[in-house]
């Protein structure tokens, strides 16, 4: 039994660290949120000259062949910084997925262009009556000719506005809901036919409304093979879950140690707010939601890198226990604030927001609850 | 025991609802409706529409332009304006300055002031704490100085809510520095448009400007502003505290939007049926119906101890506890159930259109989520309001 992570981990991480700490104040990131892009595109060639860009992707694709680790030991530095460059949509969930199951031509053209940074990728797998049910898929595809037409509408597309590819799920046969029929379509924004309404989320990140209307594809842009999309659909969000969670450890071990700092410092009747007990045992609480997450992360990322046959239990149970414990301290360190934690001066309530939409990204509490029992 | 209304009750019920449909002007409700953004204008003009019929200061004693109703008449007037969701009533001046005015004012601050607020032409802020001083609020620290007519006004309010459209302050100052410190503070009435009062925004992380910092720099305000006797202010504020009837539309206004937002999930399709039907979800709804059901009988046996001629006490805490707990657990279960559709905002930047992205009742629903994290800290932290019920009821 070992968790430690080997040298080059270690180098990683300590890399990403310096980053968040040296290049990534948090004024700095409050403008890059503020900003039309929502993010920095130095900050991403930065990223593509570090390596970061490719370092779970195959070595066929162009990658460093890392695995879950890598990504995994990432996302939680991210999370430290609440950094806002599309990481988690663009590499994680798109790359991923093309890596997966795309053919020679798409990872040479694709990937290339991503690892070396010229190219980001969204995913469109939400639809408005969807849910977390990826399966319900309403936008369909038709074949024509050599290719397909696209009809139908995706919704919250995470990185939508900067994406020079979008992944979308469409039903080329078989009843709403059904596994059987999906397919994977690479869908260049700028085709007749496509239109994006853009918007930022409270996260302080960016997401469009897909609108696709009689989008004219060539064959060449079917991922996977025709109809069996969804597994591959389903592992990519799996691996996108799994690191998120790391995104969001990263987070709440900042929140919660902020929290435990301020009542340190902030005196009432007297005393500092820490000498309560009745707010030591919340901060304690606090610490222990974000140990048992710590917990669940690491063994459903060994389960991941390891391609067992229970991963996907294992990263439901981890989704839980996040969303569970990202709403207790996200909360938490906003009421043990008081009045400073509601506003939007301090990073406090800023990393609540983020804890917030990560709850509900990829499957709530509830979802993955009852995804756990099925499996 | 009975929970039935008698048939005076019910006719006053009836006359509030045939009022409501001639007299609540539709713009204003449409915007309610749409849950836009608050507009000082609405509130004003509809506290002068209620104020217009006498059913403005009902808190008040008849002989000070008040009502003399009874809690149940009180009760069901503002249950039925929450139900037609109607807008906030601003309490500053009308539950909160007033009642201090007509309670220990003088005769010429009580001919100044209350016209004022019982025809809403004057906007009242609380002017209470302090950057230094939240729970412990006796630990305030704004001076004011005692200089021939006048009190030389130096210090920084905070939280200090809607304070932009304010024309006056109600402030608590230290007069003197005592060993005790709920000793030697004062009850002033400041007008905001005095040389030297300075309010600065404190933007909230829903995106809105609720609240404020107000900075006093040697403001003077005459000495016939003093509210009470000069040191004894504490007796006014723990006063005011009582006063504070945090309860009663509040319930109301919860019953409303757990309706709505049953409503809603009816309409949410989830698979062959709709969100009602997810069992874990649902038992979520259907606990937090209990919850409120269990605090509105709390309210109504609170209310008829006053009734009966008992004072309201530390169980008032148990109301601001629970009440602001449903707030918040009822505004969760509006994610919930938008699931995606919670995301998309556009309090933070401006950039695009601030057409609403999804369903049309999507947009409000995640700056009400983060807005109502305040409510546990605001009106004494629900932690603060635990140990006054550890204190007074159970006598720890």
């Amino acid at each position: 039994m070992d968790f430690s992570f080997n040298e080059e981990q270690t180098l990683i991480q300590r890399q990403v660290a310096q980053f968040i700490q040296r290049d990534y104040e948090w004024e700095k990131r409050q403008a890059l949120a503020k900003s039309e892009l929502g993010f920095s595109s130095e900050n991403w060639k930065i990223f593509a000259d570090l390596g970061w860009l490719g370092i779970s992707l195959s070595e066929e694709s162009g990658g460093f062949g890392g695995s879950a680790l890598e990504t995994m030991i990432i996302m939680e530095e991210f999370g430290k910084g609440l950094v806002v460059e599309p990481f988690l949509e663009t590499i994680v969930l798109c790359a991923g997925l093309i890596d997966s199951c795309g053919n020679k031509d798409q990872k040479s053209e694709i990937l290339k262009k991503v690892i070396s940074g010229e190219m980001h990728l969204a995913l469109g797998f939400v639809e408005p009556q969807s849910r977390f049910n990826l399966a319900d898929v309403t936008t369909e595809a038709k074949k024509k000719g050599d290719g397909f037409v696209l009809n139908g509408f995706k919704s919250v597309v995470m990185n939508g506005p900067s994406a020079n590819n979008i992944i979308i799920s469409a039903r080329i046969s078989g009843k709403q809901s059904e596994e059987e029929g999906i397919s994977l379509f690479v869908v260049d924004p700028k085709l007749e036919g496509v239109s994006l309404r853009n918007y930022p989320t409270v996260d302080g990140r960016r997401a469009s409304e897909i609108t696709l209307e009689n989008v004219d594809v060539t064959s060449s842009c079917l991922l996977a093979e025709e109809g069996k999309g969804f597994k591959e659909l389903e592992k990519a969000i799996d691996s996108a879950t799994l690191a998120i969670c790391a995104e969001a450890i990263g987070a709440m071990e900042v929140l919660y140690k902020t929290t435990v700092e301020y009542t340190k410092i902030r005196k009432q009747f007297g005393q500092a707010i820490g000498k309560f007990q009745v707010l030591q045992h919340r901060m304690v609480d606090m610490f222990m939601e974000y140990e048992q997450s710590k917990s669940l992360l690491y063994m459903a990322t060994i389960k991941q890198a390891e391609k067992a046959e229970d991963s996907k239990k294992a990263i439901s149970g981890l989704k839980y226990q996040v969303g569970k414990a990202a709403k207790f301290i996200g909360q938490q360190a906003v009421q043990l604030h008081g009045g400073m934690g509601v506003t939007d001066e301090l990073n406090v309530g800023h990393f609540f927001k983020r804890l917030t939409t990560i709850i509900t990204i990829f499957g709530n509490t509830d979802y993955h609850l009852k995804r756990y029992s099925q499996l | 025991m009975d929970l039935v209304f008698s048939q005076e009750d019910l006719d006053f019920q009836e006359e509030i609802r045939s009022f409501l449909t001639s007299e609540y002007p539709l713009d204003i409700k449409e915007r309610q409706d749409n849950r836009l953004p608050f507009e000082p204008e609405d509130v004003i003009k509809w506290q002068k529409i209620l104020a217009k019929k006498g059913w403005f200061a009902i808190n008040w004693p008849k002989k000070n332009g008040g009502t003399d109703w009874s809690p149940t008449k009180k009760y069901i007037l503002q249950n039925e304006l929450a139900v037609a969701n109607t807008p906030i009533i601003i309490p500053f001046g009308v539950n909160m300055c007033g009642p201090v005015i007509y309670t220990f004012g003088t005769d010429t601050q009580k001919r100044q002031h209350l016209p004022g607020i019982l025809n809403s032409d004057v906007w009242w802020c609380q002017g209470y704490s302090e950057p230094g001083s939240g729970s412990d609020l006796a630990s305030l620290q704004t001076k004011a100085k005692l200089q021939g007519d006048n009190y030389i006004v130096n210090g920084t309010k905070s939280w200090t809510t809607l304070a932009q459209h304010a024309d006056w302050i109600f402030c608590l100052v230290r007069t003197e520095t005592t060993n005790i410190k709920q000793e030697g503070i004062s009850f002033l009435l400041l007008d905001m448009k005095s040389p030297g009062v300075e309010v600065k925004p404190i933007i909230t992380i829903d995106g809105s400007h609720e609240v404020n910092t107000v900075h006093f720099d040697n403001v003077k305000v005459p000495t016939e502003n003093l509210v009470g006797v000069e040191g004894q202010g504490w007796k006014i504020a723990k006063f005011l505290l009582r006063h504070e009837r945090t309860g009663i539309a509040g319930i109301a206004a919860l019953k409303r939007e757990l309706k709505r937002l049953k409503e809603i999930c009816a309409n949410v399709i989830l698979g062959e049926g709709s969100l009602l039907d997810d069992p874990s979800y649902r038992r979520k709804l259907e606990a937090a119906e209990i919850e409120l059901k269990a605090t509105e009988f709390t309210e109504l046996r609170t209310l008829s101890q006053i009734s009966s001629g008992g004072a309201p006490g530390p169980e008032s805490s148990i109301l601001k506890i629970k009440g602001t707990e449903l707030q918040q657990t009822i505004s969760e279960l509006f994610i919930e159930m938008l699931a995606y559709y919670s995301h998309p905002f556009f309090n933070e930047t401006e950039l695009g259109s601030n057409e609403a992205v999804g369903p049309d009742y999507a947009g409000a629903a995640m700056p009400h989520y983060l807005n109502f994290r305040k409510v546990s800290i605001y009106g004494g932290s629900n932690e603060i309001q635990r140990n006054v019920i550890a204190k007074a009821i159970l006598g720890l």
